[in-house]
Parts: C-alpha cells; sequence; structure tokens
C-alpha cells in the first residue's frame, strides 16, 4: 500500500506499524518526533498500524535561530 | 632605503594590568532573570544554524557563555543522511534547548511544529520541553513576523502549556497584544533575520520595552533578530532589553569563535551600561578638567 512519508509516497507492506516504519529508515525512535496526518503522535502510540494514504512526518532538531 | 636608527628610539614602556586593577570585584551583568517557569543567568540566547561545520558551532556556543541555544524542527533526511545528527553535538545537560518555529508561515503549522519540538524535547529529557521560540512569518523575502497569525498562535499555545516567547517586528502595539494574548516574552526584532543590519529603530525598541514593563517590570523583553556585530549586542541591551538572541552574527563571521567571545563581552557590557545608566546627551561640551586654577589664555574671556 501507499502512504506519504515526509512529502514523498512510499510503498509499505499492509500491517506496518509507524515504530516499524521509523526502524527501517535506521531511525532512533528516541530521537524523532511523528506526527500522523497533522497530529502529533506520541511514543507510546508507535504500535499504531499504517493505513493506506496517511500522511507521516518524521522530525527531528537541526540548527536554526 | 633607509633604515630606521634603532639605538636612538626611546623604550618603550610597557603597561600591563595592575594587580590592584585585578582585584576590584566586578558588578555581575549576570543576575537572573524568570521567562515563565525559565530562570536564565547568562542572557545571550544563541541560535545553532548556518555553522560550517557542528565542530565550530560547539566551540562557539561554548566561549559564548550562552546557557540556551535554539533549534529549528525539520523533516529528517530519509536519503543519503550523512548519520550525523545535530542532537549529537549539543550537551542537553549544559544548555536548555529553545525550539523555534522558523519556516512557519501560518499559526496552524506553527502550532504544530510547537508540539513536535516539545515532544522531541521530552524523549531526551531537556529542560527546554515547554517552551517554544514563536516565529509565524510572513514571506520568505523579509521573514518579517505576520502579526496576525502570530497572535493567534500565541494564544493557542499558551492553551496548550507552552512558555511562548514570541518574535515580532519592533511595533509596540503589536508587541503590548503579543504580551496580553499571554506570551511569556516578547522578542522584537532589531532588523530582518540574518540581515546583520543590527537594532535600526532604538526608539521602536524602547518603546516597546516602556509599554510591555509599563507596571510589570520584570516582564522579559529579548532583542531578536538582526545582530551583525558584537555593538548591536550592546545597543540592545543599553535600551533596557532583558536579553539578546542571534544566530548568523556568530556563525557568518569570519572568525565564529572569536565573535562568539566578543558577543559574551558586549552582552556584558551592555547589561553593565543599563544598570549603570548612562549620562545625558548635551550639546556643548562640559569640560572634565577644572577651569579654575588655569594658567592659559581663554578665548573670549
Amino acid at each position: 500500500m501507499t502512504i506519504r512519508v515526509n512529502g514523498q509516497d512510499r510503498e509499505v507492506s499492509e500491517g506496518t506499524t509507524v515504530l516499524a516504519l521509523i526502524e527501517q529508515h535506521n531511525l532512533t525512535p528516541q530521537k524523532v518526533a511523528i506526527e500522523l496526518n497533522r497530529r502529533l503522535l506520541r511514543t507510546e502510540k508507535y504500535d499504531t498500524v499504517l493505513k493506506p494514504n496517511d500522511e507521516i512526518e518524521i522530525v527531528t532538531f537541526v540548527g536554526g535561530g | 632605503m633607509s633604515t630606521i636608527e634603532t639605538s636612538a628610539s626611546p623604550q618603550v614602556q610597557h603597561l600591563r594590568h595592575g594587580q590592584a586593577a585585578r582585584d576590584i570585584p566586578s558588578p555581575s551583568a549576570f543576575d537572573l532573570f524568570r521567562i515563565g517557569n525559565f530562570e536564565v543567568a547568562n542572557r545571550l540566547f544563541v541560535g545553532t544554524g548556518k555553522y560550517q561545520t557542528y565542530e565550530l558551532m560547539q566551540q562557539a556556543l561554548d566561549v559564548s557563555g550562552c546557557q540556551v541555544v535554539t533549534v529549528a524542527v525539520r523533516r529528517e533526511r530519509l536519503v543519503d543522511k550523512e548519520g550525523r545528527s545535530l542532537l549529537d553535538f549539543l550537551d542537553l545537560s549544559r544548555y536548555v534547548i529553545l525550539p523555534n518555529t522558523a519556516g512557519c508561515f501560518s499559526a496552524d503549522d506553527a502550532i504544530r511544529v510547537a508540539l513536535l519540538g516539545r515532544e522531541l524535547l521530552e524523549k531526551q529529557g531537556n529542560r527546554g520541553a515547554g517552551w517554544v521560540k514563536l516565529e509565524v512569518l510572513g514571506d520568505k523575502k523579509t521573514l518579517l513576523p505576520d502579526p496576525v497569525g502570530t497572535l493567534e498562535a500565541t494564544r493557542e499555545l499558551v492553551k496548550e502549556g507552552f512558555t511562548v516567547l514570541a518574535y515580532t517586528s519592533d511595533d509596540p502595539r503589536s508587541a503590548v497584544r503579543i504580551k496580553e494574548a499571554g506570551a511569556a516574552s516578547v522578542m522584537p526584532a532589531g532588523s530582518p533575520i540574518g540581515s546583520g543590519q543590527g537594532v535600526l529603530n532604538p526608539l521602536s525598541i524602547s518603546l516597546c520595552l516602556e509599554l510591555l514593563k509599563e507596571n510589570d517590570p520584570s516582564f522579559p523583553v529579548i532583542v531578536d533578530a538582526g545582530v551583525g556585530t558584537a555593538s548591536d549586542v550592546t545597543i540592545a541591551m543599553e535600551l533596557g532589553a532583558d536579553g539578546v538572541l542571534l544566530n548568523t552574527g556568530i556563525a557568518h563571521a569570519k572568525d565564529p569563535v572569536k565573535m562568539a567571545v566578543a558577543m559574551r563581552h558586549a552582552l556584558e557590557a551592555g547589561r553593565l551600561s543599563y544598570q549603570a545608566g548612562r549620562i545625558g546627551k548635551k550639546r556643548y561640551a562640559t569640560a572634565s578638567s577644572p577651569f579654575e586654577g588655569v594658567i592659559s589664555y581663554i578665548p573670549g574671556e
């Protein structure tokens, strides 16, 4: 199924959780924050199973003023 | 080519620091000030953007003396990730992180970014979880704040429990409105972000200070944006600002580490000078040496 990750379409298998998606990208859950369909998703909900057309944002800190 | 005759040169008098000068106790420019529930001693807030390397950023932050550093929230680069992350280069036990909402042009987006920033800091156990440097911008060219969006976002974020430090223009009435909306600190811009033009309108900044601190002298006002060089920091502090937030002035200096030291001293100089109280400006000279007892001819007398 297709979901949108950080503004780009991605194919993921059915049943993929948010946590699995984070780990697929070699990211540490502790160092990212997640938005699912424009709403903040807290760490305790990273077991949420993704649905087709879900929009997910995986963000972190970068340098800024 | 002739060479200078050195033997005839007078002996150079080396004037070094006297022992007494070092023993004089120095008044502190680092009295604590409060922003909501945050208590801050160092009044210089430094950004983490635009350094050539993370190592250079680390050194500059270190010597700037700052306690509070700002960061931005951005998408993870999922492709070609270098593997180096800002978080690996910030000592989170030393610095309080102030996440910004830079790059947001609507109140809604700024609120989303603020929530994400708070979540990230909660995960890191950093004391900065709970405050935010709010930026709601009008356009990409000027990066000037959108006053209406800033007000809306301030109200919402205060409802969400945030300590809001709101970036605004130097318009005194906007500043007052933002305070009324619940901001814990108002941060008027000296000049546009990254422009290096310094405090372009000292009158506006001083009116912001006067109106924001009326019957509330401890309300924190931080001059944010536009600092190009150390004297800009001093000017802002001399006007009575509680602090200065800057980034490009250090990050893009030819020698960022040296400039960071200069900024630290400039802040201290400005703060002390504000506390000390400057003299009034006069049209004519007033002699420091007495005229009484002069042996000279004085024109007109």
